[in-house]
């Protein structure tokens, strides 16, 4: 009766695409190293990751650089600590917010992408084709994309992060007639080693699951081009959520080492 | 078997080196229950078309894909140019796999690269393979002997069916493969783009002198381009013979293909 009940639930395929997905990752360490490099590939697909989520991560960090300032300068103001805002407003971007909304937008743009194209280049038998033409195609498009998005996330979050403040800059020096070397001064007095460390590391763990989810999902599409679809809707909404877990747990670790 | 004959006819023997290819002996490939080939044999031959016929979903295309290992037999005997391929490492495959050119059904064009870089991408993976010769001449010339060398910049979007089935039969040949594999080179082809295809396969293997081993259930294909046809049924070879003995045929199944 149990097993029945396993095997009915979705508890017995999510368990075995854990599994799967386990194992794709550990195909990804043993290949990483292996030779041939393939370094053409993995310079065009951080040009592609990098450059062409460059102006959607820019928009993303200026409006909530933008939005986190106005809504809580009045809330500031009331206590009389609207001194304290860039200050506020730095930590809050750099730990947590910047990373995690950053990485979201990267999985609905970046995690997607690769779905589709993994996704579509299988059930058009492109990735079939290039294996019978004597090249790995796990090494040539999995493992490039996989470390492109593990070298470019964290560079567009430093980025989103730098906009953001800049917008935050906008609204404080708007509201408050606070200069461009003042703002950033109170922002940068306040930030730690042990603000910048963990948000830094953590975007790695981001990109890799970006990465990784975007190309698994691709890799294995199945069925035509429904199958697609559902590769790179499935790219994002496990990614996301893997997102947030991983967000968790370093929250956890850094709190461990570097005692927030 | 209708004919009995596994090897080609006395007339063709003359014209092709009696040298086996590829050698299959009692494959057998099942998915789950479903048993697709069930104890399936062939002898590809030096310099000949070898077609192999058979209705869909008998396991034509699954054939083809253990031959160049995109899929593991169950079981049976499988050589390519001499060699094992269950028993191939890695390294030893990439390499076979050079000798061995695959015509995908779909083309399987690469869509994100030109035609240009389509047919240099198999020449950067293989370097070794076409080593003193001038990359850029022999994509050019590969591609003028499928009539195609006016595309040269183009994406495979921006080519008709017929136009992305001819480069990618330009990119198979780019490695001057010793086996071709044609995976249904004509379906979804009108009859006068599927005649141009045929006509340029057996133009294609007259001047690179490859053998071919054909899966199509488009007779006029197999009558003009076979030297010898196998009949699949059930998973098995049912028939074998040339084209003329196989049409002569009293056998019900294999009349089925012929009317």
């Amino acid at each position: 009766m149990a097993t029945t009940y396993f095997q009915r639930s979705g508890l017995r395929r999510y368990l075995k695409e854990t599994g799967e997905v386990w194992l794709f990752a550990r195909r990804f360490f043993s290949e990483v190293y292996r030779r041939p490099f393939e370094w053409r590939e993995l310079l065009h697909q951080c040009y592609i990751v990098g450059n062409q989520s460059l102006f959607l991560v820019g928009m993303t960090g200026l409006i909530m650089g933008l939005v986190l300032t106005l809504q809580t300068r009045p809330t500031m103001e009331d206590f009389g600590a609207e001194a304290y805002m860039p200050a506020m407003v730095g930590v809050s971007i750099i730990r947590e917010i910047g990373p995690v909304v950053i990485a979201l937008i990267c999985a609905g743009k970046i995690g997607s992408s690769i779905g589709a194209e993994l996704g579509s280049m299988k059930v058009t038998e492109q990735i079939a084709a290039m294996e019978v033409s004597g090249t790995n195609p796990f090494k040539y498009l999995v493992v490039t994309r996989i470390l492109a998005t593990t070298l470019m996330i964290p560079l567009l979050v430093i980025f989103g992060d730098a906009v953001a403040l800049f917008g935050s800059f906008l609204v404080e020096n708007m509201k408050g007639d606070v200069s461009f070397q003042l703002f950033f001064n109170k922002v940068f007095r306040q930030l730690s080693f042990g603000d910048l460390m963990p948000a830094t590391i953590k975007t790695f763990f981001f990109g890799f699951a970006i990465g990784l989810i975007g190309c698994y999902k691709g890799y294995n599409s199945q069925k035509g081009t429904v199958g697609v679809g559902r590769a790179a809707n499935t790219a994002v909404v496990v990614a996301s959520m893997l997102l947030f877990v991983l967000d968790f747990i370093a929250v956890l670790v850094a709190d461990i080492f570097f005692d927030l | 078997m209708a004919s009995g004959t596994r090897k080609p006819n006395t007339k063709h023997r003359t014209a092709v080196a009696m040298e086996s290819l590829i050698h299959i002996e009692d494959l057998y490939k099942s998915f789950g229950e479903q048993q697709v080939l069930n104890g399936f044999s062939l002898d590809l031959y030096g310099g000949e078309n070898l077609v192999i016929v058979g209705k869909s979903g008998s396991g034509k295309s699954v054939l083809l894909k253990c031959i160049v290992r995109l899929l593991e037999p169950d079981s049976g005997v499988l050589e390519v140019l001499g060699q094992p391929i269950p028993q191939l490492n890695q390294y030893e495959m990439d390499r076979l796999r050079t000798e061995v050119g695959f015509l995908f059904q779909g083309s399987a064009l690469y869509d994100s690269m030109t035609v240009r870089e389509n047919l240099e991408f198999p020449l950067r993976r293989h370097p070794e393979k076409m080593k003193g010769q001038d990359v850029e001449s022999l994509i050019v010339e590969t591609l003028e002997s499928v009539g195609l060398a006016h595309t040269i910049g183009l994406m495979p979007e921006e080519l008709s069916g017929g136009m992305q089935r001819r480069v990618a039969l330009a990119r198979t040949l780019i490695l001057r493969p010793k086996i071709i594999l044609y995976d249904e080179p004509t379906s979804g082809l009108d009859p006068i783009t599927a005649k141009e295809i045929i006509e340029l396969m057996l133009k294609v293997q007259r001047r690179y002198q490859a053998s071919a081993l054909i899966i199509t259930h488009d007779m006029d294909c197999a009558r003009v381009i076979s030297n010898r046809m196998i009949i699949l049924i059930d998973g098995r070879n049912h028939a074998e013979g040339t084209y003329a003995e196989l049409s002569k045929s009293t056998d019900p199944r294999v009349q089925a293909f012929f009317k």
